[in-house]
């Protein structure tokens, strides 16, 4: 299991429900984010909105004029850029604090996920030394590993992108879904069994597991619902954080978490960093990227097309609205927004508030972060500022605030 | 563009909660940290002084609370005038809203981390009062809370229209209102003196954001007997 992590990742490139659909209509794009695996640079999340693109393109010369010159009314697409901007955050709010909620609720009850059993391959040093400045170093010397393993796959995977392996991908990309959907969640599924000593044969839980894992396959990698597909990668997530927060020691998180936000940032906003060349390669190839394991808040649209395509699902049920674009954000985004509110609850001495102020500094930082998408229109890092906020209102409220409530708690005052 | 965009999210009623929110928990922040570095500097650890250094902490604490809802208040109207300067032609939040919002994103924010460690202690084993401390203090905490929160609901009505209205009397009774609500948890042993006072600070509180927020006697009697012409049941008939 844990060797098989290497190579785990979370990428999907075109599968037959998106191949079908730019197939059918070459002129949209359905705007993807390139997010990469766990281990292959996930943390380089990208996103952006897909109204945005579609403007680019498909704006006649006019307002895009308008929209440039200074001084005048802002055109069209601004205004919806800005209207759409606050709905964008609650399309997003909803999903990111399910998985938040998931993770804490089964960090505070299941013992398994807060025991110390061992460590990953990618995090060597153990943190058991005696000596403060052993353990930091050793915490600094595992996250240089995770990050350069992170760096390797994801440059790893924009080569096979750029050389066009397609299968390779796709078959990598099953197999890591596969193990997801069907070991991690049997082990979940044992644990959270055992915390409440309920009994279940094997031949019920075998019907259980092949269940959701079959259905979450067919849903993730090629057409369903689309609520259901948002829900098996909510879950999906939530594993995936699960396994980070139990394997990953102490100290290591954190330094990891902040790396992985400054590694973000480069990635995504670099020049030649590795996430940006993905979108700008999958953006002259005309091609969506790694579809299926993007968290997309709405159906992709045909625009400028009328007629129903009775090969896609779902959506279909909503009315056509050329400026409803959704929202994507990558999975690796929701993973790591997790393990910051998950290991906040699982270390933070039983203390709710920790939790909550960590949970509401993530929010306000993907708010901010839909701000600046809306603002700037392309592909934009989605952890560094929920992260950095995240980590700080983690320390702050840790050490400040827990003691100033506990006392004010044990006098009863009220402020 | 960038400052419209800013605005356009901030004054959009939906996002208005959590930031307000979010203030609140930087005020708290701010407050544990003069608390904290107040305590390491006198240093002392006898009873009285702690008692006094708390006492400190929480009037600082009520006074940055209100500092911070001012300055959310600022930071709404100045979202909320971009706005109307981007498109003067759609109806913007009204502040009204906006205000019933972040008093709600204060006071949810405040009872949360009140109240959730008490509640999370609730559930595990354990007698209340074995050692001769009052058994309702599980009551008396979900009271307390509730009170404080609708308070800081009011507070924020009342505050924003003091501050549309450049009434500054009314940011000062409102900062009265608080450090007295305070000042009573501080003779915490009686607690059926404290909540009753709370309460009716609350309930007088209530009756001045509803004629605040326009509300009226007669309003109020058109609502009750539903025999109002603007309020829902009416609107899916009329029109």
């Amino acid at each position: 299991m844990l060797t098989f992590m290497a190579s785990d990742s979370e990428e999907e490139v075109c599968d037959e429900r998106t191949s079908l659909m730019s197939a059918e209509s070459p002129t949209p794009r359905s705007c993807q984010d390139g997010r990469q695996g766990l281990e292959d640079g996930e943390s380089a999340a990208q996103w952006r909105s897909q109204e945005s693109e579609e403007d680019h393109e498909e704006e006649d010369p006019d307002r895009y004029v308008c929209s440039g010159v200074p001084g005048r009314p802002p055109g069209l697409e601004e205004e919806l850029t800005l209207k759409y901007g606050a709905k964008h955050v609650i399309m997003l709010f909803v999903p990111v604090t399910l998985c938040m909620i998931v993770v804490v609720a089964t960090i505070k009850s299941v013992r398994f996920y807060t025991e110390k059993n061992g460590q990953l391959i990618y995090t060597p040093f153990s943190e058991d030394t005696p000596s403060v400045g052993q353990r930091l170093l050793n915490s600094v010397l595992n996250t240089l590993i995770m990050i350069s393993v992170i760096v390797t796959m994801t440059i790893f995977l924009v080569v096979l992108y750029k050389y066009r392996c397609y299968k390779f991908i796709h078959g990598w990309l099953i197999m890591s879904s596969l193990m997801l959907l069907f070991l991690f969640t049997y082990i979940y599924l044992g644990e959270v069994l055992k915390t409440y000593n309920v009994a279940m044969d094997y031949p019920t839980l075998f019907l259980t597991v092949w269940n959701f894992g079959a259905v979450g396959m067919v849903c993730i990698h090629w057409k369903g619902p689309l609520v259901l597909q948002q829900a098996y990668l909510i879950m999906i997530s939530a594993l995936m954080a699960l396994v980070f927060i139990k394997y990953l020691p102490e100290w290591s998180a954190w330094v990891i978490l902040g790396a992985i936000s400054v590694y973000d940032l480069v990635a995504v906003l670099c020049p030649k960093g590795p996430l940006r060349m993905l979108v700008e390669t999958a953006q002259e190839r005309n091609e969506p990227i790694f579809p299926a394991l993007i968290y997309s808040s709405a159906m992709v649209w045909t625009v400028g097309m009328a007629k129903l395509d009775p090969s896609s699902q779902g959506a279909l049920q909503l009315p056509y609205d050329p400026e409803m674009g959704g929202v994507k954000l990558g999975l690796g985004d929701f993973i790591f927004y997790s393990v910051l509110v998950g290991k906040a609850a699982a270390t933070g001495s039983g203390d709710w508030n920790t939790t909550l102020a960590c949970f509401v500094a993530i929010l306000i930082g993907l708010c901010l972060t839909l701000l600046l998408l809306a603002v700037f229109k392309k592909a934009l890092p989605a952890l560094p500022i929920s992260i950095t906020f995240g980590l700080i209102f983690y320390f702050s409220t840790d050490n400040l605030v827990r003691p100033f409530m506990d006392t004010l708690a044990s006098h009863q005052l009220y402020i | 563009m960038t400052l419209c965009a800013v605005e356009s999210q901030l004054a959009s009623g939906e996002t208005a909660r959590p930031g307000q929110a979010f203030f609140w928990l930087v005020s708290l922040l701010f407050s544990s940290l003069i608390w904290f570095t107040t305590a390491t500097l006198i240093g002392n650890k006898d009873e009285p002084r702690e008692k006094y250094l708390l006492i400190f902490g929480v009037l600082i604490s009520v006074l940055i609370q209100e500092m911070f809802r001012f300055a959310y208040y600022k930071l709404l109207k100045k979202a909320s005038e971009g706005l109307k300067t981007i498109n003067p032609y759609e109806k913007a939040p009204s502040m009204r809203l906006l205000a019933y919002v972040s008093g709600l994103g204060f006071g949810i924010m405040s009872g949360v981390f009140s109240f959730v460690n008490t509640l999370s202690d609730s559930l595990g084993p354990g007698t209340v009062g074995i050692h001769g401390d009052p058994p309702q203090f599980f009551l008396y905490s979900a009271f307390m809370t509730l009170v404080i929160t609708l308070l800081h609901v009011f507070w924020g009505i009342v505050f924003f229209d003091g501050c549309e209205k450049k009434k500054w009397y009314t940011l000062l009774v409102v900062l009265l209102s608080h450090l007295l609500v305070s000042a009573l948890t501080l003779i915490s042993p009686h607690y059926g003196l404290n909540l009753v006072l709370a309460y009716i600070i609350m309930v007088l509180m209530g009756v001045w954001a509803f004629f605040v927020s326009g509300g009226s006697c007669r309003s109020l009697k058109l609502c009750l007997l539903c025999q109002d012409k603007d309020f829902l049941l009416f609107n899916q008939r009329a029109r």
